[in-house]
């Protein structure tokens, strides 16, 4: 064939495009596909694939798409801090001439694959799913206002992850850094196909988030229990509502942004580069208009479930619920109007950097309050220490370091000296880890014995717990102390030997958090095997407050055989104080949306789409484009989208319920 | 089943709200036009419209700041007059939660377009001064 | 907020659940998430006009807006979309009235309109490719195109989805759910006609005043 077939059929995609010569990668693909082979002839082997695509893949179930999104965003967090592993590791050996053992090009696609998956595909897959469990149920709905399109979303999220993981066997991953910075990630920088895997992983995962973001907002607003006005919300759903906002009003930012990236890089237009009158701080400072609010987006979830663990385990209503409802406003407004302070050193000069410094230090103002609500929730409470309140508390102490470097590097002077060191990376791994994955550790262990009727196991998740919380600390609390003298980030190899202990310490952290992770998966394991004797039927285990709990562990697939109505804040600990009485008889046939495998076709093709254009397949991007139009308009002509749940079934689940609930004498 | 008939359906949260009873307010609380409000939009937008072109096009007030002001002052009021005639803008669809996702946007939308004017014209003042000529007519 | 509504009859104590629950019927939501996604877009154009305000006068030694932009050619495309405006809130008037015939007649109009409007735009944009003043010329047109592109796409898909109404109105008359589609599509429609008032002030008129 010549080869200018070969290059129409193919692109830019050649032999040399697989990663053969790099033995670290070549061994993670053997493992990869054996694991992969095992699992695909574990599902076949006893006939799941039926199972699974009816009762999960095609799922317009919100309870069973947030399950599938915690699980994305674990199988992901365990890519991701393998390239932690390896970063740390480079770095506590690349000393006196030592180069280590990764080599630069593969160093700097580790870092980048380390925070774009991290960000967008471990946390905020997990606040979604968190989000998309728990809030249908505290408001007493049966699922979200747009069903399908949650499927959507979720394999729209999906199809993101596996376009950044085979960047890892075919081709390369971009090598600028998480938020890819311009110029460096223009074509004359960035010739390769790295960072159009960045762009296109993003963009589709991206539609993902917003039309989630959508969806949850309107099911916030106009499915609420008969009620339960906005102030009777309990503040997880609050925190999820603000939290949407966000979403809807920031990740269309950055599909623009990523648009104009990829223009530059497609066409030839001159956005972001340095002639023909671009100008890359545009990038910048477009790129991190969405950035800070993303930052929200993540750990404001998180403040949400610490409210909910905080009130329930301390057996009090949570103190100022009010003034945390107003927190939370403000700092959805604020998080608009900081983000000029990840770049103090562009040069803006004194106004605008002043400006912006002042409004970093008034948004910590909510958040601090919002310590101090959980403290005053605590304070005389009757604490039980179980392992959510357990995560809550570290939270509460780790945070607040992170929050106070926080306001140091707002110091625009300050940060002169603090921008792009260490210092920074220790700052927003301690918010980070400390805030968004203490956060959803505690969710987890707190909402597990509703998703599956048993409780996690206590013994491994105190050792998981006490891993994390001490391996946190020895990790980062170097990278302060190195950062304070000045080393910066993303470096591969150092010159000063006196460093090196501090990396070494560092290093010996990530591996006590890497026993946290082992310990958590062994909890994940030992909970579920032993899940008999940690059997809860009362779908309540810890005396819970809010609506979620009123109904049985796992909820039946309609949630609620009748709609609650709500007269109080913590609607559910008000009818169990009021005695109210559960309805036993008169169930009604319940009306349902039907599972639908449109979802993950668009998104399948959404992946074929993406793959095509990152590597100049043109007439495979044509053909997907089409395809996926004209799926999606094949999809609109299904007018047959809904169901009836007989009354008998409801009649037979909830009969069952009864029974669990006079033999658990309740 | 109709999407008409749906006591408290969709308006869960307001409890039974007494906007909901409105004869406008059907589909789920969204509002509607009457041809009478077409017709008016389209003219109001008419007249909008064409002294804007005419303006620019005739270069009839010399000063060029004048006129811009000018069309800048039609292309607000013609964005209101499309809200409100053709959007059907109002404070009362569905709970007034369309009129305060509007006005939220519109926050952020000035937010992210003044603040990047007014963020990347400092930094071309201060780390471009050659280039300010041409910049302070470009950035601002 | 009353809570006599949800008092049990005959009794005194509040009731906790809703025991007499009445069907919901579907798409209830479905006008407010399609606002709350078109606000979203919103932020998208935001993005581009501020992009447009940076790189306004960014040249490049190329040509400027008073020797590219025609703006007798721009009222016509004004009037194009304003029309196509008119036109859509008859076929919604006749569609809220149940006269399918007259609300398909109205719809084929707005979409005539809309596809004026492209091929106008379209040939701005090949006349400017050909003058040398193509998207890769300067940041400047990098950004007049992406935005006045990107306000295109958004009527090109407009166009394909009136097409899918009209052949589901066809097929399936005006049931519940085809009118709730033809009001999101009313709303899509009318808000880029906003946006529009904000291209051709702010691109056109301004860039030619400059």
């Amino acid at each position: 064939m010549s080869d200018d077939l070969i290059k129409t059929i193919f692109g830019r995609l050649t032999l040399e495009s697989f990663p053969i010569h790099e033995p670290i990668l070549v061994g993670t693909f053997i493992m990869v596909a054996i694991g992969g082979a095992a699992v695909l002839g574990a599902l076949t082997y006893f006939k799941l694939w039926g199972y699974l695509w009816k009762e999960w893949f095609t799922s317009v179930d919100h309870k069973k798409i947030g399950i599938m999104y915690i699980v994305l965003a674990l199988i992901m967090f365990l890519r991701g801090f393998a390239d932690a592993l390896m970063m740390r590791a480079q770095q506590a050996m690349a000393f006196g001439g030592s180069e280590g053992f990764l080599p630069a090009h593969h160093y700097d696609q580790v870092f980048t694959a380390h925070g774009v998956i991290m960000i967008f595909f471990v946390a905020m897959p997990f606040v979604t799913g968190l989000m998309n469990y728990v809030v249908p149920l505290q408001i007493g709905a049966r699922d979200v206002s747009f069903p399908f399109l949650n499927n959507f979303s979720f394999w729209m999220t999906v199809s993101g992850a596996v376009t950044v993981m085979m960047s890892l066997f075919v081709g390369e991953f971009a090598r600028t850094g998480w938020l890819a910075m311009a110029p460096l990630s223009g074509l004359d920088y960035s010739p390769d196909v790295g960072v159009d895997y960045y762009i296109w992983a993003l963009q589709i995962a991206g539609v993902g988030t917003l039309l989630s973001g959508v969806n949850l907002l309107a099911t916030i607003i106009k499915m609420r229990a008969p009620g339960m006005s906005l102030m009777q919300m309990p503040i997880f759903t609050w925190s999820a509502l603000v939290t949407n906002v966000l979403i809807v009003a920031a990740f269309p930012v950055l599909t623009a942004v990523l648009a104009m990236l990829s223009l530059d890089r497609y066409i030839g237009t001159n956005f972001f580069t340095n002639t023909g009158g671009g100008n890359p701080m545009m990038y910048v400072n477009m790129i991190w208009i969405w950035g800070h609010p993303e930052v929200y987006i993540l750990i404001l979830p998180a403040f949400g479930v610490f409210s909910e663990v905080v009130s329930t385990f301390s057996g009090k209503r949570l103190f100022g619920y009010t003034s945390m409802v107003y927190a939370l406003i403000v700092i959805c407004i604020l998080s608009y109007l900081v983000w000029l302070h990840h770049f103090f050193t562009m040069g803006s000069g004194a106004s605008v950097n002043s400006f912006f410094g002042i409004t970093t230090m008034i948004i910590s103002i909510p958040t601090g309050a919002k310590i101090f609500n959980w403290l005053f929730t605590m304070y005389r409470g009757r604490i039980r220490f179980e392992l959510p309140m357990m995560w809550a508390v570290a939270f509460m102490l780790t945070f607040v370091v992170g929050g106070m470097t926080g306001v140091m590097l707002a110091v625009p002077p300050a940060d002169f000296q603090f921008h792009n060191s260490l210092f920074l990376i220790a700052h927003f791994h301690n918010v980070i880890i400390g805030g968004v994955l203490f956060g959803m550790f505690a969710g987890v262990n707190y909402w597990w014995p509703k998703a599956f009727g048993f409780k996690l196991d206590r013994f491994w998740g105190t050792i998981s717990f006490w891993c994390w919380v001490v391996g946190f600390w020895v990790a980062f609390t170097p990278l302060y102390v190195l950062g304070l003298m000045g080393v910066t980030r993303r470096l591969r190899a150092f010159e000063d030997p006196s460093l090196q202990i501090w990396f070494v310490i560092a290093a010996i952290g990530a591996l006590i958090i890497a026993a946290g992770i082992g310990a958590m998966l062994m909890q994940f394991y030992v909970s579920i095997r032993d899940r008999e004797k940690l059997r809860d039927v009362t779908g309540d285990p810890w005396n819970g407050r809010t609506l979620e709990w009123a109904t049985s562990s796992p909820p039946p697939a309609y949630n609620f055989a009748f709609t609650p109505v709500v007269h109080d804040l913590d609607a559910w600990h008000d009818m169990k104080s009021k005695k109210a009485e559960r309805p036993t008889t008169g169930f009604r046939a319940i009306h349902m949306p039907k599972n639908t495998g449109a979802g993950i076709i668009l998104a399948g093709l959404s992946t074929v789409f993406g793959v095509a254009m990152i590597w100049y397949i043109w007439w495979l991007a044509a053909l997907s484009f089409v395809a996926l139009i004209a799926t999606a308009i094949g999809h609109t002509f299904n007018y047959d989208r809904d169901f009836h749940i007989p009354a008998e079934d409801v009649v037979n689940s909830e009969d069952a319920r009864t029974r669990a609930l006079q033999s658990a004498g309740v | 089943m109709s999407a008409e008939t749906h006591g408290h359906g969709p308006n869960h949260g307001q409890g039974h709200d007494h906007a909901h009873h409105d004869a406008h307010d059907h589909h789920g609380g969204a509002a509607h036009g009457s041809r009478r409000e077409y017709w008016i939009g389209f003219i109001l937008s008419v007249l909008l419209t064409a002294p804007a072109f005419a303006l620019v096009m005739t270069g009839i007030i010399p000063d060029p700041r004048v006129t811009a002001g000018i069309v800048i002052a039609l292309a607000l009021v013609q964005i209101v007059v499309h809200m409100i005639y053709f959007l059907h803008m109002n404070t009362k669809s569905e709970n007034g939660w369309t009129m305060l996702a509007l006005i939220f946007t519109a926050i952020i939308v000035l937010i992210v377009i003044a603040g990047s004017l007014w963020v990347m014209y400092h930094m071309n003042l201060n780390m471009m001064p050659g280039m300010q000529m041409e910049q302070s007519s470009g950035g601002m | 907020m009353s809570t006599t509504a949800q008092t049990a009859p005959g009794t005194a104590a509040p009731s906790y659940y809703d025991l007499d629950e009445h069907e919901h019927p579907p798409g209830a939501s479905t006008m407010l998430g399609f606002w709350l996604y078109l606000m979203s877009d919103c932020l998208i154009f935001a993005m581009l006009f501020a992009a447009y305000g940076v790189y306004g006068g960014s040249f490049a030694g190329g040509p400027g807006p008073k020797e590219l932009f025609e703006l007798p050619l721009v009222a016509v495309n004004t009037t194009m979309l304003l029309l196509s405006s008119i036109t859509y809130g008859f076929a919604m008037l006749n569609a809220d009235e149940k006269n399918k015939a007259a609300t398909l007649r109205w719809l084929g109009v707005t979409g005539v309109f809309g596809a004026a409007f492209l091929a106008i735009e379209l040939y701005e944009f090949s006349n400017l490719i050909h003058e040398g003043a193509g998207p890769w010329r300067s940041a400047f047109l990098s950004s007049f195109f992406t935005l006045v592109g990107t306000h295109g796409l958004h009527v090109t898909f407009g166009i394909i989805w009136l097409v899918t109404l009209m052949v589901q109105v066809a097929r399936r008359g005006l049931e519940p759910a085809n009118l709730r589609r033809l009001q999101c599509l009313s709303l899509f429609w009318h808000f880029l006609d906003v946006v529009w008032i904000g291209v051709f002030t702010f691109v056109y008129l301004l860039g030619v005043l400059r």
